[in-house]
């Protein structure tokens, strides 16, 4: 499969979206609202729930999957507020010792006078500060689109999963071509060049694993979980631990 | 300082080239130019730009800045010690034409990289100082800008030392796919330990400072000012016109926006950052934590 039909695999219609995962795999979900500062964005859910016979923090981005809830969820395009309130839900986790989950399946953080405003940079900059030392387990798994910022605002965990057919990339292969060659038509060569899918960010150490899209993918995942989350570790190697992950990364040999 | 009348008003200069008005602040002084002001249009010639730090004596339009001009005008005299000056890219996913303009930035600037880094005494008290370098591919972060940061952060977490970084940059480098975009968490975590032990972190944003760059290290700051005048954004103004489909505010995302916003502490001319920055290092010097 080339790397663009990876990307039209990852942004298929009718592809499984956050709420399956949190249906097949979480128990008793409760939903929790909003960011207390602003808003509540449709884009982002987060909540607590079960995984086995754990609580859980559940967080993830999702896009919806009619014209109605694409309008609702902005198409998985989070604001600030998005953000913010995965932010606050992390810092429950924390306080109540619970591991948190993200799933990730967004274009990118959005593109708008709005979440200007609202400091969509900074918002994002938090996250990534604050979850490198936020001191419960994290892990992301990229489910279908990892859109540059707006995906590792809840992929700096201790390990980073994909999807078989998900990409990862720092910039949309539409964007780019449009930059580089001036025609944004050319996303397919883009894509192969930015090197994005799973594969790649695996040969790259960007992320752990590759989850195979069987029919069995939920009960995988659920598996995979609970087995991590098991080995415990203090807080301090937890967080030292987060903290080389990501700090080999592009360090010189 | 800012309402010192303008020395002459330079009649019958040339215009100037865009070729060398790129290349503006890197001639030597023997070569009087004269360059149009961008904001006011005004005619000024380089050598006047060079006694105003490279801002307009008419409007006070803030001009992009050599890295070396810039670490002159902020760090005392013979302070600065560099770090990790040799460290240089290379074409870590095979990106087609990466090494060709890795190649062309590098003799443009003559720089290695995006980003300098050090270590030196600004008014007598001490700091790490990162400067990026909007000559170098427009300052865009890749594998080396985040290593270089991530060390200078790390150094200065175990030497107690205060950082005082300079922002200017487009963004993640796309040339270097993921791998660029890592650079944003890294970063964060070397500035999140530094800010831990309770270490003085100050960020100057200059024109432009966009994309990756905004959405970490420049927005994860103790205290952050920018310059007047400079772009600072998280998406590009053309993007979020293309996604909108309205045309965008005068001034949006101006340092005059983001102070209005709440996500700047102050706008500071280029020509008092050495004293501005010297006072805030005042009073955070850590002498006998209490």
């Amino acid at each position: 499969m080339t790397a663009y039909e990876r990307v039209s695999q990852a942004r298929a219609k009718g592809r499984a979206t956050t709420v399956d995962y949190i249906e097949n795999i979480i128990g008793n979900f409760m939903e929790m609202h909003g960011d207390r500062r602003f808003a509540d964005d449709g884009s982002i859910i987060a909540g607590i729930g079960t995984l086995g016979d754990m609580s859980v923090t559940v967080i993830g981005v999702e896009k919806g999957k009619n014209v109605k809830e694409r309008g609702l969820r902005n198409s998985g395009s989070a604001h600030p507020e998005g953000y913010r309130k995965a932010l606050r839900q992390m810092k429950l986790a924390e306080k109540f010792c619970r591991p948190v989950i993200c799933f990730v399946d967004t274009p990118g953080a959005f593109c708008g006078v709005g979440a200007e405003e609202r400091g969509q940079g900074q918002a994002i900059a938090e996250n990534l500060m604050e979850m490198m030392t936020l001191k419960t387990p994290i892990i992301s798994i990229v489910i279908g689109e990892g859109g540059s910022g707006g995906a590792l605002a809840l992929a700096v965990a201790d390990e980073v999963w994909m999807l078989e057919n998900s990409v990862y990339s720092v910039i949309s292969p539409e964007g780019c071509a449009a930059i580089l060659w001036k025609d944004g038509s050319k996303a397919n060569e883009a894509a192969e060049c930015l090197k994005l899918t799973a594969e790649d960010l695996l040969k790259f150490e960007v992320i752990e694993k590759i989850i195979p899209e069987d029919e069995k993918i939920f009960k995988t995942i659920k598996q995979e979980l609970i087995r991590t989350f098991e080995k415990n570790k203090s807080e301090k190697e937890l967080t030292e631990k987060r903290y080389k992950r990501f700090r080999k990364i592009g360090a010189p040999k | 300082m800012i309402f010192k009348k303008p020395k002459n008003t330079l009649e019958g200069h040339g215009k100037f080239s865009v070729a060398s008005l790129k290349n503006y602040n890197q001639k030597s002084f023997d070569d009087e130019l004269s360059v149009e002001c961008l904001k006011c249009k005004k005619n000024l010639s380089s050598s006047e730009l060079a006694d105003t730090m490279y801002v307009c004596p008419y409007c006070h339009y803030h001009f992009l800045l050599n890295v070396r001009r810039r670490i002159n005008n902020i760090c005392d005299k013979n302070s600065f010690e560099e770090f990790d000056k040799d460290m240089a890219s290379f074409n870590i996913i095979a990106f087609p034409e990466y090494d060709k303009k890795l190649r062309n930035a590098q003799m443009e600037s003559a720089e290695k990289e995006a980003v300098v880094c050090g270590k030196c005494t600004i008014n007598g008290y001490p700091a790490a100082i990162f400067v990026m370098n909007p000559y170098f591919m427009m300052g865009s972060m890749g594998t080396i800008v985040g290593e270089k940061i991530t060390r200078l952060f790390e150094l200065a977490t175990e030497e107690h030392l205060p950082v005082v970084g300079f922002s200017v940059s487009g963004g993640a480098r796309m040339q270097e796919g993921i791998l660029s975009l890592m650079q944003m968490a890294k970063i964060s975590g070397a500035v999140k330990l530094h800010s831990d032990a309770g270490n003085l972190y100050l960020c100057v944003l200059t024109d432009p400072t966009m994309g990756g760059v905004t959405a970490s290290f420049a927005m994860e700051a103790d205290i952050i000012i920018a310059e007047p005048f400079a772009r600072i954004g998280f998406a590009g103004p053309r993007v979020i016109e293309q996604t909108t489909g309205k045309k965008l505010p005068e001034g949006f995302q101006s340092s005059a926006f983001l102070l209005k916003k709440g996500f700047v502490d102050d706008i500071v001319d280029r020509r008092r950052h050495k004293k501005y920055i010297g006072r805030i290092l005042k009073l955070h010097v850590r002498e006998g934590a209490f």
